[in-house]
């Protein structure tokens, strides 16, 4: 534990929280308006500030200033503590997350921890929680209802969102979300492998399943992260907001920035496993320049904006599933293909690796 | 009566859903990339773009009292937009006009004339009733305030937003 370790980490810390996540948070929001407009022929958000740039600064000082209501019924202590534990999980996902190559020969990832998709897997489910608390401790009915919803379906795509990342380990044969980035610039992005030895037929045909399984993924992401196509717990229209009914002010607004956390993280987490991270064709990693080193965290987050929009686009065409047909979905399908996929994945390795 | 309704027989690629999925994905994000292009027309933006140019000549803005050409106020405070005001907004206050005016024959004047705009509902009953062509209603239609007594129309207020109307009869002239 050299002092240099401490200072580089704090500032990444620092960096990727409130220069990255944060303003990503916000503008997030207001992309998801101006892009929900623009599909409907509307058009946003477009007063405050050229082109309604600073409508997510409005927008904050409105929340911050918004009468902070605790109903009596409600159940003090977790009902404040919920928001907290929406949002946390959401951020601290990130910092194992390798966001770009080098940048003056300082690794650009928090914590290069060698149990990486464990880590974030095990800490994005407790988002769950933030969810649930919050439900119940509004001690109202739709609230409550929000809660269990999501719950049931956490346990539902939480099994299809860890076994459809198994393929991607199996061929990597590593858990550090860093080698897995590297395994991808050496043999290409696991969906489109255009690099390294691509007159290799088994190479096109691994890349089969895991379009599959990247498909997979990303569904139980939107899940994950009550995207629209599964987002029961909320549900505006069943259930007026779900369990962020009883919500208001700033613990209000800390639910939204958890939910476009996580789905900035999500977006992060399925960039750096099928998208090859930081890399992309033709650019050099940070070894070569700093300049460089700035140039694969600009790619980096440029393919997570992409996702994000990807998204957003989601979210305003689909309608809401049932709650049956969302756990038929969940058991019934991609548990059993991601399962499926895992053994043909198995199955092509050895022939790819001879 | 029990009604069986047919549920239509799905082929296996309409089960499968996908084709359905990216058609809808195709169709948002065709109206997402002609709404960027500028293709899409879009509702008026208000505060920067107004219709008011293309109001009808029937358009029943806010009220107001007139002045002819000669510059009199044409009101006679004789109080028929007062009684006939469906919401009872107009509050009138007549006055007398001295016997060595000019039009001291007309005898009352509106001494104070107040058109409550919170309640006034633009019916045009008082401008129907003037026997004397001075109510009219205006174009003016973004009425606003910042306290129920901003929201007030005094008669100065009236006599602004009137104005000058040309072309009524002058019945109180004198005789040429």
């Amino acid at each position: 534990m050299d002092s240099l370790f401490i200072i580089t980490s704090l500032l990444k810390i620092l960096g990727i929280l409130f220069v990255v996540i944060l303003p990503m948070v916000s503008y997030a929001v207001y992309a998801e308006r101006r892009v929900s407009a623009f599909i409907q022929d509307r058009l946003g958000p477009n007063r405050v500030g050229p082109a309604g740039l600073f409508q997510p600064i409005a927008d904050m000082f409105k929340l911050l200033l918004k009468e902070d209501f605790t109903p009596r019924a409600a159940n003090t202590f977790y009902y404040w503590l919920a928001p907290c534990l929406a949002v946390m999980p959401a951020i601290i996902t990130i910092a194992v997350v390798p966001f770009g190559s080098t940048l003056f020969g300082v690794p650009m990832v928090i914590a290069d921890v060698n149990v990486g998709i464990l880590f974030v897997f095990a800490i994005a489910s407790l988002g769950v929680y933030g969810i649930v608390i919050g439900g119940w401790a509004s001690n109202s009915k739709y609230p409550f209802l929000g809660g269990i919803r999501s719950s049931a379906q956490m346990l539902s795509y939480e099994l299809s969102l860890g076994l459809a990342v198994v393929p991607v380990f199996l061929v990597v044969g590593s858990l550090r979300l860093t080698s897995v980035v590297r395994y991808q610039i050496e043999h290409g992005w696991f969906i489109a492998p255009f690099v390294g030895d691509w007159a290799n037929p088994w190479k096109w045909l691994l890349a089969i399943p895991m379009i599959i399984s990247f498909l997979v993924f990303m569904i139980a992401m939107f899940a994950e992260t009550n995207r629209l196509p599964f987002d029961l717990p909320e549900a505006e229209q069943e259930l007026a907001g779900g369990y962020n009914t009883e919500y208001s002010s700033m613990k209000f607004a800390l639910y939204f920035l958890g939910e476009y956390a996580a789905m900035i993280t999500g977006s992060a987490v399925i960039v750096t496993l099928f998208f090859g991270g930081w890399h992309f064709p033709g650019i050099p990693d940070g070894s070569h320049g700093w300049i460089f080193g700035l140039i694969n965290i600009a790619v980096f987050f440029a393919k997570v904006a992409v996702m994000i929009f990807f998204f957003m686009w989601v979210r305003w065409t689909f309608p809401r599933f049932r709650y049956d047909q969302l756990m038929r979905l969940g058991w019934l399908f991609f548990f059993e293909i991601a399962l499926v996929n895992i053994f043909l994945v198995a199955a092509i390795i050895p022939f790819y690796r001879s | 009566m029990a009604i069986t309704v047919p549920r239509p027989n799905l082929s296996w690629r309409e089960r499968l859903y996908l084709p359905a999925i990216v058609a809808g994905l195709a169709i948002t994000f065709k109206h997402f990339k002609n709404m960027l292009l500028g293709r899409t027309k879009v509702t008026m933006q208000y505060p920067e773009q107004k219709w008011d140019a293309n109001l009808p000549d029937h358009y029943r803005g806010a009220p107001a009292l007139v002045r002819d050409a000669d510059g009199r106020v044409r009101c006679v405070a004789c109080q028929l937009c007062e009684f006939i005001c469906p919401p009872r907004a107009i509050k009138i206050i007549p006055g007398e006009i001295p016997s060595t005016d000019r039009f001291a024959k007309v005898e009352k004047y509106p001494d104070a004339f107040d058109i409550d705009m919170i309640r006034c509902i633009f019916c045009g009953m008082c401008e129907e009733v003037c026997p004397e062509q001075a109510i009219f209603l205006r174009k003016d239609y973004a009425i606003t305030g910042f306290t129920r007594a901003d929201m007030v129309h005094h008669k100065e207020k009236l006599l602004e937003i009137g104005g000058v109307m040309h072309g009524v009869v002058l019945k109180w002239n004198e005789k040429k």
